[in-house]
């Protein structure tokens, strides 16, 4: 199937100032590539601070004023300029935030949905689409604040697919929320994907990702260490040590927890990026030369001495 | 000799609406880790800031030992760790300043958490939740502490880093015979983690 | 030469705007003997060399009676500006710390600004017995509501976040709540507030000058000297009233574009630009 969103050697970088006026530049996402095809919930994996909000302000083209992005984006195929991703966004390519400060706090849940239509056709689509997630006629006269976090959300779904997208990018759409709220939260972008679009899936949350994701990339300090199939997981067919770690970290998979901490943007050092924590680690691990992003077995993955194999 | 809630009521002020918490009791023991689960928006978070003294009930009283918590002075011996690291560490200060505004925070500490001794001249916009998660816990630990309250603090943070946490926590709760209380959407965690699980419900 | 980033550009402007005032103060207050020396050989000379200002009525430099006036504007300026913002500060923030005090000074902040400034300083001046001392006391007693208003909200803001909520429950005493966590936070809006008074008090203490309720006639200020000289602009010496209004425009626009330039440099939204 033709993907619909293409994303290759993507680069996100940071422009700041520090002590007093030298400039610096952070790289945040470094070499990045992925695709979703219609149909697929992609889901990317990183923890706080990785970076991964800034890919889809990325894909959508509304980076913050002092970053600059690097590499190709293609949307169906064609490139995905900043003037058409201002014409797509909103319409064929949608962000689910991350909260209800997305939201205008002014203005009632349906003339929102709406984005201001009144004509009635809009009318009955804005009533349809909260229709299905459940959100009553009473709560199109609501403002934000009067909504419980978990009807923010659907809010927030809701007015994301009412133009019918077909690329959603869904921002950690699921903290603060119980385990009953987040699962169904989820199971909506599971629907969307069987309707057709691709949903892209940011979060930290490793386990409520692999409830619906088909592909679950892995970021580690601004890369992708790993791009595996969600059953890979159970299955125990993981690629790169770092996944496998994470894995083990579950709460319900014995809760091992490996030593040190991620480096973060500006102290990327030589070769692999995990090999100060990694017990496999070999001398030819810490470089020279970055680690190639390579296909095995049915996924990808950025090691040289990956998990059940022998040396690429 | 314990952390108690005795029928706790809060609501806010401006909305004239119904209770955040109505009723609620609850004891924590020292050495105790009690899990709070409780569908989102029923007062988990409220509640823990009642506990802590960052809010004063409605009706009811927190009791530490038997006396109303808002008599202890200087350092309370009830610590919140918040769901929000990065909320809690003033944006201004580095952190080194911020850890230990209260007095030296201890050095095993430090080095049980993995705070990079780097990390203590930097500001708190410059490092991950999960970093400044470990110094909020690291200054909660003060020499006063006797109970932690523990709200959603792994909820925004890697798996790996929560096992770390979690791991260190147990340890050092144990070795000082702290009560915990941990709130969290996550059963497994809980299960993981607690000696007992109470839900948030008012005890007719 | 290598390009300058937006944050060196702007540190350039600033250094050069403040290094411009300096200048003039200096030299304004090097020339204060030139500036009082009468000369009836030279009287009421145009603009030419050696006099770029032209002379008045007593034969006086009025190139050097501008500086001279404009320097003792800056220092005025500098002092009443110091002053206001000081009271300002503490006000602001022991307002928004006590209760009682805010209900005291908010409603003080009102009156204050309810007054037309002009008429405020003036009368402040008149009750201070005028001249130096009564120009001080009127230009800074009635300049800090604003600041202190703006001051005041953004402890008020302070006051809830929960870094300092925590810190307070860590046992931090009050003292170092506010050295460590209130006045830092405070330093941008209090030095931005600051500069951007200087050209408020400057022009102030001219309008009072002019309207005579300031500083005495034989100072030379620019109030003192716009205010002598438009009896002679109708006798065809407009060298006498056009160059020190010139000058007193010029560096009011300097301490503005010295404000903003301070301004961009701390502002937290356009730090990294």
């Amino acid at each position: 199937m033709e993907p619909i969103l293409q994303v290759e050697h993507l680069s996100i970088s940071f422009s700041q100032y520090h002590r007093g006026t030298r400039k610096r530049t952070l790289p945040v996402i470094h070499d990045l590539s992925f695709s979703i095809c219609p149909g697929q919930v992609t889901a990317v994996v990183g923890s706080s601070g990785s970076g991964k909000s800034l890919l889809a302000h990325g894909i959508l083209g509304i980076l913050p004023y002092n970053s600059a992005l690097e590499g190709t984006i293609l949307y169906q195929g064609t490139p995905l300029t900043q003037r058409r991703a201002e014409q797509l966004r909103g319409r064929e390519i949608v962000l689910v935030p991350q909260g209800v400060t997305y939201l205008d706090p002014l203005m009632e849940v349906g003339p929102q949905i709406r984005k201001g239509r009144r004509d009635p056709r809009s009318k009955a689509r804005s009533r349809a689409v909260l229709e299905r997630y459940g959100l009553g006629p009473e709560v199109e006269k609501r403002y934000p604040f009067e909504l419980s976090g978990g009807m923010a959300r659907r809010v927030l779904i809701a007015s994301a697919v009412v133009e019918q997208p077909k690329l959603i990018l869904a921002d950690e759409p699921t903290p603060g929320l119980d385990a009953r709220a987040a699962s169904r939260i989820l199971g909506h972008f599971r629907e969307l994907a069987e309707d057709g679009a691709g949903v892209l899936l940011i979060t930290h949350d490793l386990e409520l990702a692999l409830t619906i994701a088909h592909r679950v990339l892995v970021l580690y300090a601004g890369e992708t260490i790993e791009e595996a199939s969600a059953a890979d997981f159970s299955a125990g067919r993981l690629r790169h040590p770092y996944t496998r770690a994470l894995w083990a970290a579950l709460p319900q998979n014995g809760f091992t927890p490996i030593p040190g901490t991620q480096p973060y943007p500006g102290e990327i050092s030589d070769g692999c990026q995990f090999a100060p924590r990694c017990p496999r680690c070999r001398p030819e691990c810490r470089g020279p030369g970055p680690v190639p992003y390579v296909p095995r077995a049915g996924g990808w993955v950025r090691c040289r001495f990956p998990e059940g194999g022998e040396a690429l | 000799m314990s952390l108690e809630a005795k029928s706790l009521t809060f609501r806010y002020r401006r909305r004239g609406q119904s209770p955040v918490l109505e009723g609620v009791n609850l004891t924590l023991e020292p050495g105790e880790r009690v899990g709070l689960s409780a569908p989102s928006g029923r007062g988990k978070t409220t509640l823990c800031k009642l506990l802590a003294g960052y809010e004063r009930p409605v009706q009811g009283t927190v009791l530490l030992d038997g006396r109303p918590l808002e008599q202890y002075k200087g350092a309370c011996p009830v610590q919140m760790i918040w769901q929000h690291p990065e909320t809690v560490l003033d944006p201004l200060l580095p952190l080194g300043v911020s850890l230990n505004e209260a007095g030296a925070v201890e050095e095993r500490l430090l080095e049980e958490l993995h705070i990079q001794p780097g990390w203590l001249t930097r500001y708190p916009q410059e490092l991950s939740g999960g970093e400044l998660q470990r110094f909020c816990i690291a200054r909660a630990l003060g020499p006063a502490t006797r109970y932690l309250l523990c709200d959603e603090i792994t909820a925004m943070l890697d798996l790996i880093t929560q096992t770390q946490i979690w791991d260190f926590l147990l340890r050092e709760a144990q070795r000082r015979n702290l009560g915990l209380l941990i709130v969290s959407h996550s059963a497994p965690l809980l299960e993981r983690v607690c000696t007992r699980i109470q839900s948030l419900s008012p005890i007719p | 030469m290598r390009r300058l980033n937006q944050r060196q550009r702007a540190l350039l402007l600033l250094l050069l705007a403040a290094a411009v005032l300096l200048a003039i103060t200096l030299a304004g207050a090097l020339l204060t003997g030139r500036a009082m020396e009468t000369d009836f050989s030279r009287l009421n000379l145009a603009p030419d060399l050696p006099y770029l200002f032209g002379t008045d009525w007593m034969g006086r430099d009025m190139f050097a009676r501008t500086l001279t006036g404009l320097s003792l504007s800056i220092r005025i300026g500098a002092l009443t500006a110091c002053v206001s913002a000081v009271i300002a500060l503490v006000l602001g923030v022991a307002a928004a710390l006590n209760r009682k005090l805010d209900a005291v000074f908010s409603w003080c902040i009102d009156l204050f600004l309810g007054i037309p400034h002009i008429l405020l300083v003036m009368l402040i001046s008149l009750a201070f017995g005028r001249g130096f001392l009564g120009v001080v006391a009127g230009v800074s007693l009635s300049h800090w509501p604003s600041l202190a208003r703006l001051l005041r909200g953004e402890v008020l803001q302070l006051r809830q976040a929960p870094y300092l909520r925590l810190a307070r429950k860590l046992g931090v005493p009050r003292r170092d709540l506010i050295r460590r966590h209130l006045l830092p936070h405070l330093l941008p809006q209090f030095l931005t507030g600051l500069i951007l008074q200087f050209p408020h008090a400057i022009l102030h203490e001219a309008s009072v000058t002019f309207l005579g309720f300031g500083l005495s006639s034989e100072q030379p200020a620019i109030g003192v000297i716009l205010s002598e000289s438009m009896r002679y602009l109708t006798t065809g010496r407009w060298w006498l009233a056009l160059f020190p209004g010139l000058a007193l425009v010029g560096v009011v626009l300097l301490f503005a574009a010295l404000g903003e330039q301070a301004r961009r440099l701390l502002d937290p939204s356009s730090i990294h630009q």
